[in-house]
C-alpha cells in the first residue's frame, strides 16, 4: 500500500492505496465519483480524462500513487454549485452528445483546449480532440459546443 | 492492472539502487502502464523518476539540453526549443494526443526505442548525445535495435543534448488510429553534412539512409531524392502497411521534410 495525500475537486484526501491501483479506479470506486468513465482502458478513447494540476490527462494510464501531493479535478468539480460550467452548458445547449459516455472526458479536454487557445478555430478544435473518441455524434455538435463555450468563456474573462 | 510495487525515487542514485532484473523505471507511464495492462511487461517494481528533478530545457549555446523527465508538451511549447530547433518542437507537438503529451517524456520515449516513436529520429538525425547517470552516449551508439538501447541495467537517462543544426525538419505519416509514425523522416543540415533519420519503417528501429543523405548532400532539394533506391525488404510489414509502401513513404516524407527546411 502507498500513502497518498492529494486534492480532489478542492478537498484534501488522505488514503492508503494499493501500489498498482489506477487513478481512475480510485476516483470511481473509492471516491464514488462515477462521472469519469472507463472506455478503452488503453489510453486511446479519452472517456477517463480529468485535470491534473489544471492539465488534461488520461486517468486510466496513471497510478493513484503517482498523484501524491498534487491536485485533480473531475467532471464533478467544474460546476459552480448548481450553475453549470460554460463548457457543460454549451454541450447542453448545442446537443453536443448523444449517449453521453464520452461527454465528461470531452468536456475536460475541451476546457483545457479553450483555456490554452481561446480563439481556436474549427480545425484546431478538431485536432485538439484527437485524444477523445465519440462513436455517436460524428463530432459535429461537439465542435459547435466548444466554439460556443469559447465565446462565453472569453466574455467571462473580460467581464 | 498488473500486480506490482511502487517506489518513488528521491534521486537517480536511489532509483539506480532499485534497478535489477525485475524493476522498471517509470517516467510518464504512457507506454509502460498500457504495456503492463496487456501483460507484455511484468515488472515486480516500478521506480518513479518524477521526484528526481530531471526536468527542464537549457540553451547551451551550440546545443539545447532537455532533461529526461521533460514532457512532450513542455518541449512543444518551449520558447528555447522553438527558437533553436523548431523542428524538434513541431515533432513533439505531433506525438500522440494532448493528454499523452501532458504526461509522456523525452527520456521515456528514447529509453523505450519503439520502432515507430518520433524522438529517436530527431536524436539520430541531429547527432544528439544521451546523458545518463554514468556516461554520455552518442545517438549512433545508443539505438541498438527493436526496443533495444545501449543502456545498462542500472543506467538512467538524465538528459538529451541536441546540437543546433543550420536547418532541420520532420515529416511524419501518422497511423490514423495510434498516431504513431507509419513512417517519419527527420532531416538535419549539420556540420557533418545532411543527415536523414527514418523511424516507423526499419525492422531494427530507427536508421540513417546513406542513399538519401548522399543525394541531399549533392543537391539539397526535394526532387533530388527521386532516383534514390529505397528498399522495402528490410522494412516493417504489418496490417497497417507493407514494406514496399513504407519504402515509398520514406521517400515522400523525405521530400516533404526537405521542402520544410
Amino acid at each position: 500500500m502507498v500513502k497518498i495525500c492529494f486534492k480532489v475537486n478542492g478537498a484534501s484526501i488522505n488514503a492508503d492505496v494499493p501500489d498498482n491501483m489506477l487513478l481512475v479506479d480510485f476516483i470511481r470506486e473509492q471516491m464514488q465519483l462515477t462521472g469519469t468513465h472507463v472506455g478503452c482502458d488503453t489510453s486511446q478513447c479519452g472517456a477517463c480524462v480529468i485535470h491534473l494540476n489544471g492539465e488534461s490527462v488520461k486517468s486510466c494510464t496513471l497510478l493513484a500513487a503517482m498523484v501524491d501531493g498534487q491536485e485533480i479535478t473531475t467532471i464533478e468539480g467544474i460546476a459552480d454549485g448548481d450553475k453549470l460550467h460554460p463548457m457543460q452548458d454549451a454541450f447542453h445547449q448545442n446537443h453536443g452528445l448523444q449517449c453521453g459516455f464520452c461527454t465528461s472526458g470531452m468536456v475536460m479536454s475541451a476546457i483545457e483546449l479553450v483555456t490554452n487557445n481561446p480563439e481556436a478555430n474549427e480545425q484546431e478544435i478538431r485536432e485538439g480532440l484527437e485524444g477523445n473518441i465519440c462513436r455517436c455524434t460524428g463530432y459535429h455538435n461537439i465542435v459547435k459546443s466548444i466554439q460556443a463555450a469559447a465565446q462565453i468563456m472569453a466574455g467571462d474573462r473580460q467581464g | 492492472m498488473y500486480q506490482t510495487t511502487y517506489h518513488k525515487a528521491v534521486d537517480t542514485a536511489d532509483a539506480a539502487a532499485k534497478l535489477g532484473d525485475e524493476a522498471k523505471l517509470l517516467a510518464g507511464g504512457m507506454t509502460l502502464l498500457p504495456t503492463m495492462k496487456q501483460r507484455l511487461a511484468s515488472p515486480d517494481m516500478l521506480v518513479d523518476l518524477a521526484g528526481c528533478g530531471l526536468t527542464g530545457i537549457e540553451d547551451r549555446g551550440d546545443a539545447i539540453r532537455i532533461g529526461a523527465m521533460t514532457r512532450h508538451v513542455d518541449v512543444e511549447t518551449s520558447a528555447v526549443v522553438q527558437k533553436a530547433i523548431p523542428a524538434v518542437a513541431a515533432m513533439a507537438q505531433g506525438i500522440g494526443d494532448r493528454q499523452v503529451r501532458n504526461r509522456g517524456t523525452i527520456g521515456g520515449s528514447i529509453a523505450n526505442n519503439d520502432p515507430s516513436a518520433c524522438y529517436p529520429s530527431a536524436a539520430l538525425a541531429l547527432g544528439a548525445t544521451i546523458h545518463t547517470n554514468s556516461r554520455d552516449i552518442s545517438a549512433e551508439e545508443f539505438f541498438v535495435g527493436l526496443f533495444e538501447t545501449a543502456l545498462e541495467e542500472d543506467e538512467i537517462i538524465t538528459a538529451v543534448s541536441f546540437p543546433k543544426p543550420s536547418a532541420a525538419a520532420y515529416a511524419k505519416f501518422p497511423n490514423p488510429a495510434s498516431r504513431y509514425a507509419m513512417v517519419g523522416v527527420f532531416i538535419a543540415k549539420t556540420a557533418d553534412g545532411v543527415r536523414v533519420a527514418v523511424t516507423g519503417a526499419g525492422e531494427d528501429g530507427v536508421f540513417r539512409h546513406d542513399g538519401l543523405e548522399a543525394a541531399l548532400n549533392d543537391t539539397f532539394a526535394a526532387d533530388a531524392v527521386n532516383d534514390v533506391a529505397v528498399d522495402g525488404d528490410g522494412m516493417i510489414s504489418d496490417i497497417h502497411a507493407a514494406g514496399d509502401y513504407r519504402a515509398h513513404l520514406v521517400k515522400e516524407m523525405t521530400r516533404r521534410a526537405v521542402a520544410r527546411c
